[in-house]
């Protein structure tokens, strides 16, 4: 395995890990107007995702930065392609930034910091899937790299599904976060667990649509090799998380059904990845696809990469244990 | 009109424009940062509860900077490769790697802990808490360093050589160690970060002014002007030979942008002007100065000659920045010369404020520490000016021009609809950061003791002293709805209480009489007090009566 496959690989865990760590967060700021109806239950809400949302989204940033690293025109014909998707994406991530923070100092605009947040958090969580639908679709790209499409004509059909899907289990993640993180036998975790069930079928029922659209609009054969394992990995896990998550839902096992709908993201992903390879954003013309081999930083400048992370990601995993287990545990919803 | 359909201007503004606001607030997070940790450290190591009155403020200010200076942070990821994607695409084998590494080692350690300041307190022990202080202040200067060093290669590039291969001509490392110590890095990362420091006391000194000036908690105000000035004294001795170091790199490696901040058009022996202007259509410059201090500055000679903007642009045209750039650089740069002299002069006031006797009863130097952390934060933001305007036409010196690394793919019109965007956006969060932080500063460190931590604080540390006057008056005061993070939960049903409350946040001038007669009345015959707060207040008053 070449370096350029291992950083392709690190790209797509980060932001597998993004997707599950900040998916549970923004899913709750999805949910928050439905779920979240008293002062007490939005302050729990807040509370359940508060100490932990920023390390969560410094997975996007840190994906970001290894993706600008390791595949730099990737990251640059993405980013500038999807100009104002991306833009649209961080004004979405500013707002709610600072609305979770503003929020608890301003009791008078308490409703308008909560619009914020909640529009904020829908945003990105409905145009990241886009974005992804849009490079495994394949978009038009000059010889240098460049889109050469419009804005609109980033929303196809497959697209717009693969957004929708994304939502959808982002809105997992975050029902089953909160089902996990409140009181149990409150009308707040009860809701929670609710939502749960109503989203797992949506995302069943998206799962089955994005694929046959798959299927009939791309049309992309399976590949070969190391693709083939990774899809065929990526739907054993997909399955498990799908139909693991229904039986956790039932039981009312909470924290299993977190960790299903987790496995529902990262298997989602594992076919994105699967599905690209060994491209990263494939080209409809006149231009080449942006492919791996070619988009790669040089050997040493992902060697020394590959250092910073086996420095750095250990420390991470400290940093998260320690924030998750100082956390840990139900959360009361005062009246 | 023709500037709104130029995409490199309108991406250059809006780059501008989000940096310039990103560091509006970062500036503010690494300079209180310090005040946080030492704070909590004193607090920690004191267990008074005044001292952790003190540390739950600075705590509260930090965490609400902090935040947008996160969620502004963002934008300047995102914004390399969307208005940048050419200049992307040539240095992402160097540029990128310092991004991901400050996201590894820098914001996950911030973030852990920060979100363990604003929601651990009672979660973690004391220790934990403020060990947490410091790992947040350094996980900023760990961040401030990798960006830096991005920054720097930038500006002084070493360690790579250019290549074309299938994916385009790029900028390939070939020695990191060079890339990431390349000749600016050091001066630029001890010149910023010690000047965000010096920044960061000024506001605490100013704050503590400000309470002075009301009459409001004098042991605030004693600790703060004298840490303040500490520090600002260390930072400030600190950044001479730092700025020194800085503006002999620039010479050796930027002789374009050197030219440009003295205004020099022939080749000559640089003078220093103390202030001035270009005049770049006679391409002289109308000021007063004094000859050849730059160059002794630089060399120890005041004779020696450094090359002149005409020179430079006869040996290699286009290499030299436009006039308008050079008009920018200059003011820039002397602005931020005058503003280091307004520091000194801050400094020795506070100085006499803190450490002497007779500066301390009159009120004019008092108002001026007020405002004079305009200084600071000018001297900042001209700083930056001149290093980034004062290396154009280059986006990366000498190797890529800043029109070749816009992004080719993005309309104008996309552009301004997305300034148009940021300037809403950020006005109205400039706007609410502005409320909250001066609602906080009014409301002060006495704060503390409205909300539950700070009652209960004040209850053992007042039963420990046998005092029984705060203890029975505690059980009838309601609970602010918005007080500590901690307490948001679900306290929002008590009514608002206010900053009113507190005897001591009273906005006359005669505050200072009315808390001290009462802290007398209240030692003289225990009648119930208003909030626990108030009685430690006026117990700090009472010490104060008594010395």
């Amino acid at each position: 395995m070449t370096l350029a496959i291992l950083w392709f690989i690190i790209v797509m865990l980060l932001i597998a890990v993004y997707y599950v760590l900040d998916g549970f967060d923004l899913g709750a700021a999805i949910l928050s107007p439905f779920i979240a109806k008293t002062e007490g239950e939005k302050a729990a809400l807040h509370k359940s995702i508060g100490p932990v949302w920023d390390g969560n989204e410094v997975w996007l940033l840190t994906a970001g930065g290894a993706l600008f690293a390791a595949l730099p025109p990737a990251y640059a014909t993405s980013f500038s392609g999807f100009y104002l998707a991306i833009m649209l994406v961080l004004f979405g991530l500013i707002i709610r930034a600072v609305s979770t923070e503003f929020r608890a100092h301003d009791a008078k605009w308490r409703g308008f910091w909560d619009a914020l947040f909640f529009i904020g958090s829908l945003v990105p969580a409905l145009l990241f899937g886009v974005a992804l639908g849009n490079c495994l679709q394949g978009i038009p790209l000059a010889a240098n790299g460049d889109y050469t499409g419009s804005f609109i004509g980033l929303l196809g059909i497959f697209p717009l599904l693969c957004g929708l899907l994304g939502l959808s289990t982002i809105i997992t993640q975050g029902a089953s976060w909160l089902a996990a993180k409140i009181e149990v036998g409150t009308q707040m975790q009860a809701r929670a667990a609710h939502a749960r069930s109503i989203m797992q079928v949506v995302t069943l029922v998206l799962v089955c649509v994005t694929t046959l659209v798959f299927f009939a609009a791309v049309g992309t054969p399976l590949g070969e090799g190391a693709s083939m394992v990774a899809i065929v990995l990526g739907v054993v896990i997909l399955v498990i998380g799908i139909i693991g998550g229904f039986i956790a839902g039932r039981k009312g096992t909470d924290l299993k059904a977190f960790f299903a709908s987790s496995a529902v993201c990262v298997a989602l992903i594992i076919l994105f990845a699967g599905s690209v390879f060994p491209d990263i954003i494939i080209s409809t013309g006149p231009g080449p696809s942006i492919d791996i081999a070619t988009a790669a930083s040089s050997d040493l400048s992902l060697t020394v990469m590959t250092v910073i992370a086996c420095i750095g990601v250990p420390l991470v995993c400290v940093y998260h244990f320690i924030v998750y287990r100082t956390f840990r545990g139900r959360i009361a919803v005062e009246e | 009109m023709e500037l709104l359909t130029d995409v490199v201007f309108l991406s250059r503004l809006q780059f501008a424009l989000t940096i310039f606001f990103h560091f509006l607030f970062v500036p503010l997070s690494i300079g209180l940062g310090l005040f946080v940790a030492l704070t909590q450290t004193r607090a920690y190591k004191t267990k008074d509860p005044k001292d952790e009155a003190d540390a739950w403020f600075w705590v509260r200010i930090f965490t609400l900077t902090f935040t947008v200076g996160v969620a502004t942070g963002i934008t300047m990821e995102f914004s390399f490769g969307s208005n940048w994607a050419n200049y992307s695409r040539f240095v992402g084998d160097i540029f990128g790697s310092p991004l991901a590494a400050e996201g590894l080692f820098a914001f996950f350690l911030e973030s852990t802990f920060l979100g363990i300041l604003l929601f651990g307190r009672k979660k973690v022990s004391p220790k934990f808490y403020t060990v947490s202080s410091w790992l947040v202040w350094a996980g900023s200067l760990l961040s401030a360093l990798w960006i830096l060093i991005a920054n720097s290669w930038m500006q002084t590039p070493t360690g790579y050589e250019v290549v074309t291969t299938a994916a385009g001509t790029k900028a390939q490392i070939t020695d990191f160690f060079a890339a990431v110590a390349n000749p600016e890095t050091v001066p630029t990362y001890f010149h910023t970060v010690i000047a965000l420091i010096i920044f960061g006391a000024f506001i605490a000194m100013g704050i503590a002014s400000y309470y002075h000036l009301k009459g409001r908690n004098e042991q605030f105000v004693d600790k703060m002007m004298r840490w303040g000035c500490l520090v600002a004294l260390i930072a400030t001795v600190g950044m001479m030979p730092v700025a020194h170091m800085q503006a002999k790199v620039v010479a050796l490696e930027q002789p374009s942008k050197l030219a440009a901040m003295e205004g020099q058009y022939e080749t000559e022996p640089v003078p220093m002007y103390l202030m001035g202007m270009v005049d770049t259509e006679n391409q002289e410059v109308i000021g007063v100065g004094i000859p050849g201090l730059t160059s002794w500055l630089i060399n120890g000679d005041p004779t020696e000659e450094f090359s002149g903007l005409n020179d430079i642009e006869a040996d290699n045209p286009g290499t030299t920045p436009s006039s308008g750039a050079v008009s920018m650089t200059f003011t820039s740069y002397h602005l931020m010369i005058i503003m280091m002299g307004l520091i000194c002069i801050g400094l020795l006031i506070a100085l006499l404020l803190s450490f002497g006797k007779r500066l301390k009863r009159a009120r004019w130097p008092w108002k001026l520490m007020t405002i004079l952390w305009i200084a600071p934060f000018l001297a900042i933001q001209t700083g930056w000016v001149t290093a980034e305007v004062g290396r154009q036409p280059w986006i990366v010196f000498g190797e890529l021009k800043t029109v070749d690394g816009v992004s080719t793919s993005v309309p104008a019109s996309d552009v301004t609809v997305t300034i148009v965007l940021f300037t809403i956006i950020y006005l109205i969060i400039l706007i609410a950061w502005i409320r909250f932080f001066s609602r906080f500063v009014k409301e002060g460190p006495e704060h503390y003791f409205e909300t539950k931590a700070g009652m209960a604080a004040a209850e053992v540390s007042v039963a420990e002293g046998s005092n029984e006057v705060a203890q029975v008056s505690s059980l009838d005061t309601p609970i602010p709805a918005d007080s500590a993070k901690d307490d948001a939960g679900g306290a929002a049903a008590g009514p608002a209480v206010g900053y009113e409350a507190t005897p001591a946040a009273d906005t006359t001038e005669t505050a200072g009489l009315a808390v001290g007669s009462e802290a007398t009345a209240l030692a003289d015959e225990p009648a119930p007090a208003a909030s626990p707060g108030a009685a430690i207040a006026a117990d700090s008053h009472n010490e104060k009566g008594g010395e």
